[in-house]
């Protein structure tokens, strides 16, 4: 029996649907995991997604031709019944569950096993192959509690704030950022968002999602920007932009904070570890859960991921893709496109 | 250990001084003076010696963790470093411990040394089972000695001067062979140490050296400098900086690194001083025919050697050559002009008359021409080039310039330009970054073929753009993996310096350089461009 998902130049391509998952490269239908800008690129001329990321698509892409699924609901294209699952990864992520005489293909996009409250939580599907992601593919990453993240988020600009001085904490504007601001308690200062975020912070407020109130930097006072948290993207990290803060702590939020190395490398006061991603104990979970007996592992740690399930007795091996990048040198040079 | 933890999560956080200072004076007036005392030994730099070898410690780790010995290691070349790595992978512990960093150390992780392996599991087993994240990375580092804190010895001077309401120049002073490990820390050492200053200060002293003034180096044209006579000139060179202290009837000879190496210096250790004396010179192993310092190879051959033969001591004889005189007759003549404590020194030395203690000799020329050219003779005498140290100078702490100045003008270094051929992550903040690279150069075999010898290593050089930039490079290049090493194509050119060269039968390309790092990326040379290894050759002959 051929394989149902190939990977083709153009990206990973389902042969009996002619149509790819995330292209690379421009395609004619692209079913679209989520809106991050390595997995959703321009010049595709069909765009299949999941209802609840329509808004944060077009936040990113403009006006597209862009059909949309309930998450659960049905298509068939070609042969293949066509089905998108919450990946609990950002605002409309989701998993493509293909199927086709009797088979069933389910490709990850990202995903993280943990629920939080700004997307649908990650819904395991039962498969026969299974495509996932190995972001942090390896027994170090083991996500704390993200409450316990929040807490500590809390507390530093708490400090920070009677200190009077202002808290930067730096996030991918689409995705983390909005994670961070569900995560922040309103009462303790004025929270100041990049403008970078701020359609984003619309389409998710326009999803429903409850976020606390975010102004703009102009719309602060300068005396209350001292105990103001203010979220930005890495690349304002040492820009003109940050003058007007004097002075003030920062920090970074992302998985790759676990490792210390990392956050020295960020010259960070503290790094803060929450992930759109799935940890090690999560990666497996989400595999296990999925039922597959066979696992095709993109993007991360490959080849860690795939001796290790073959060690479990599993039919694994690895897929090249273009998503996102090398762990470290997504880390190292900071590149929007791995949001982690 | 909970304490001290938490001191080190401060110390980690921020990189803002006035917080670690505040973090550090916090700590220290909480914590116990037991556990104080050994804070401080840690976070100036003290290295205790591994209680727990390293194998040991990372197969029980793997055994805890009930990890495979081959994603452990995929996990240590993420993370880049040992403590870290075990602390991410063991599981939540079950209980919470109490014990003070005095007690950790003195009857937990010391008794390990020597242990036999059960018993050193057993305790290993027990103590991660009570310790959290980063409780457990301090743990293992205790254990491996090889600890540093991102906070200067100069910071942790300044607090424990604003709790003894002292000048930090004479906590500095008391700070001297805190972290030699001769010593254990202990409560009253540390109650001492932050005492009020008191007129017996001197008499605590021991066989305590001074602390180090250092040289800054010379940037600028020396002629900038002024009048040359207003600089005493000496040669400088390239050994052990060290300080000879004669106090109770004892010689004690400290390295710059604070380190007692009294045992590994016979003849200085016998040398006859009167008593009260403090000098501060280089040890040099001396070749007496030709009246010059023998390359440091030579002496690197005397400092790793443990038993030191009366055959080597004969082939290698260690000298201090003496350049500045700290004490006399018991008193400190630090705060004398430096031409004033030279004229001592020449004194002293004269008296002394023993073959192990020379005279670092002034060099005299009439203007800084004349001087320029004396220092192109540098290499055939054996020195790096000239110190210029200015002739009112105190002798001051650190490197500090309040009191007075040293420069040293050195010679530039050798330098090849050589290709990258292997590569492999760095360590702490360049952890999963290709940092620590090989370079090689051309030599042709028997056969005519000309290929690639490796010939050094070096890791700095770069800036972040730049490494970022080559570590790019090497993930697109690499042809085969290695455990966490790359070979990479043969593209990238660097001009590579050194310091010196010298046979060497254990290197694959037969020498070995002293001090290589990388001066810049040459790219605008192709790899066939590079050096050849007769070029190096050549470099051993020539001056």
């Amino acid at each position: 029996m051929s394989d149902m998902v190939v990977v083709r130049r153009e990206g990973l391509y389902c042969v009996p649907g002619d149509f790819y998952i995330d292209p690379w490269r421009p395609v004619d239908r692209a079913v679209i995991t989520h809106a991050h800008g390595d997995h959703a690129r321009l010049g595709n001329r069909h765009y299949l997604a999941a209802a609840a990321g329509a808004g944060v698509l077009r936040a990113r892409l403009g006006e597209v031709r862009l059909d949309t699924l309930a998450y659960g609901e049905r298509v068939v294209h070609n042969g293949v019944t066509i089905s998108l699952h919450p990946a609990g990864h950002v605002l409309g992520s989701a998993q493509v569950r293909m199927e086709c005489g009797g088979e069933v293909w389910v490709a990850s996009g990202d995903y993280k096993v943990e629920a939080d409250r700004t997307c649908a939580p990650f819904e395991p599907v039962r498969c026969d192959t299974f495509i996932t992601e190995s972001t942090f593919g390896l027994p170090i990453y083991r996500w704390p509690d993200q409450q316990e993240v929040f807490d500590a988020i809390n507390q530093w600009w708490r400090r920070n704030a009677e200190e009077g001085r202002a808290s930067v904490i730096f996030a991918y504007a689409f995705g983390k950022a909005q994670r961070v601001l569900s995560g922040l308690d309103p009462a303790l200062g004025p929270i100041v968002c990049h403008g970078a975020a701020e359609p984003l912070n619309r389409a998710y407020r326009a999803a429903g999602v409850g976020l606390p109130e975010t102004r703009m930097v102009t719309e602060v006072a300068k005396a209350d920007l001292r105990r103001a948290l203010v979220v930005a993207p890495p690349s304002a990290a040492g820009s003109p932009w940050m003058k007007r803060f004097g002075d003030y702590s920062d920090a970074f939020a992302s998985g790759w904070m676990q490792l210390r190395g990392a956050r020295r490398r960020r010259s960070v006061d503290r790094g803060f570890v929450l992930s759109d991603h799935a940890d090690w104990p999560g990666l497996l979970t989400a595999i296990r859960a999925s039922e597959a007996s066979r696992i095709r592992v993109t993007h991360g740690s490959v080849g860690v991921m795939v001796r290790w399930l073959r060690q479990c007795g599993l039919d694994a091996a690895g897929f090249e893709t273009e998503f996102g990048d090398d762990e470290a040198t997504a880390d190292a040079t900071g590149t929007e496109g791995a949001d982690a | 250990m909970r304490e001290f933890a938490r001191l080190y999560a401060e110390l980690d956080e921020t990189t803002a001084t006035n917080r670690k200072l505040d973090a550090l004076r916090r700590y220290f007036s909480n914590a116990a003076p037991e556990d104080a005392a050994w804070a401080v030994y840690f976070l100036a730099g003290g290295k205790p010696r591994q209680a727990v070898p390293t194998k040991l410690l990372r197969q029980y780790a793997v055994e805890f963790a009930q990890l495979d010995d081959w994603l452990f290691d995929e996990c240590y070349a993420a993370v880049g470093d040992l403590a870290e790595t075990i602390a991410h992978i063991l599981p939540a512990p079950n209980r919470r411990s109490t014990l003070g960093l005095a007690a950790w150390m003195q009857e937990r992780i010391g008794p390990l040394r020597g242990a036999d392996p059960e018993t050193i599991r057993a305790a290993l087993f027990s103590y991660w089972d009570e310790l959290d994240w980063c409780e457990r990375f301090l743990f293992v580092k205790l254990i491996g000695g090889a600890f540093r804190v991102g906070v200067s010895r100069l910071l942790v001077t300044r607090a424990l001067a604003q709790l003894a309401d002292a000048d930090p120049k004479l906590l500095a002073q008391r700070l001297m062979g805190w972290t030699d490990g001769s010593v254990r820390p202990t409560g009253a050492g540390f109650l001492a140490l932050i005492a009020p200053p008191s007129a017996a200060e001197h008499q605590r002293r021991g066989g305590q050296p001074y602390p180090f003034f250092l040289a800054h180096q010379l940037q600028a044209e020396p002629a900038s400098l002024g009048a040359l006579a207003d600089w005493q000139v000496e040669w400088k060179y390239d050994g052990i900086r060290a300080q000879l202290v004669r106090r109770a009837g004892l010689n004690y000879l400290w390295s710059r690194g604070e380190d007692l190496i009294t045992e590994r210096f016979p003849e200085l250790a016998s040398l006859r001083l009167p008593e009260g004396t403090v000098v501060d010179g280089e040890i040099l192993v001396w070749n007496a025919p030709a009246g010059t310092p023998a390359p440091f190879a030579e002496l690197q051959r005397r400092i790793g050697r443990k038993n030191l033969s009366a055959r080597l001591l004969a082939e290698l004889p260690a000298v201090l050559v003496a350049y500045d005189l700290l004490e006399r007759d018991g008193v400190d003549l630090r705060g004398l002009p430096q031409c004033e404590r030279r004229a001592l020194l020449e004194q002293l030395v004269q008296e002394v008359a023993q073959e192990a203690l020379k005279l670092s000799p002034l060099v005299q020329a009439p203007d800084w021409d004349v001087l320029a050219a004396l220092r192109a003779q540098s290499r055939e005498r054996g020195v790096e080039g000239f110190m210029l140290k200015a002739a009112d100078a105190r002798y001051g702490v650190g490197r500090t310039r309040d009191v007075g100045t040293w420069w040293k003008w050195k010679i530039d270094p050798y330098s090849v330009d050589a290709v990258l051929v292997y590569a492999q992550p760095g360590s702490g903040r360049r952890a999963s970054l290709y940092t620590d690279y090989t370079f090689a150069v051309w030599d042709t075999d028997g056969e005519g073929e000309r290929k690639l010898v490796p010939f050094a290593k070096a890791y700095s050089g770069l800036t972040d753009a730049e490494i970022a930039q080559v570590d790019q490079a090497i993930r697109r290049s690499t042809v085969e993996k290695f455990g966490p090493v790359r070979s990479v194509r043969p593209e990238m050119v660097f001009e590579i310096g050194f310091e010196g060269i010298a046979r060497s039968s254990r290197h694959k390309a037969g020498i070995a350089v002293r001090f290589p790092r990388i001066l810049r990326r040459r790219a605008d040379k192709t790899a066939e461009e590079a050096d050849t290894l007769a070029a190096l050759r050549a470099l051993l002959e020539a001056p």
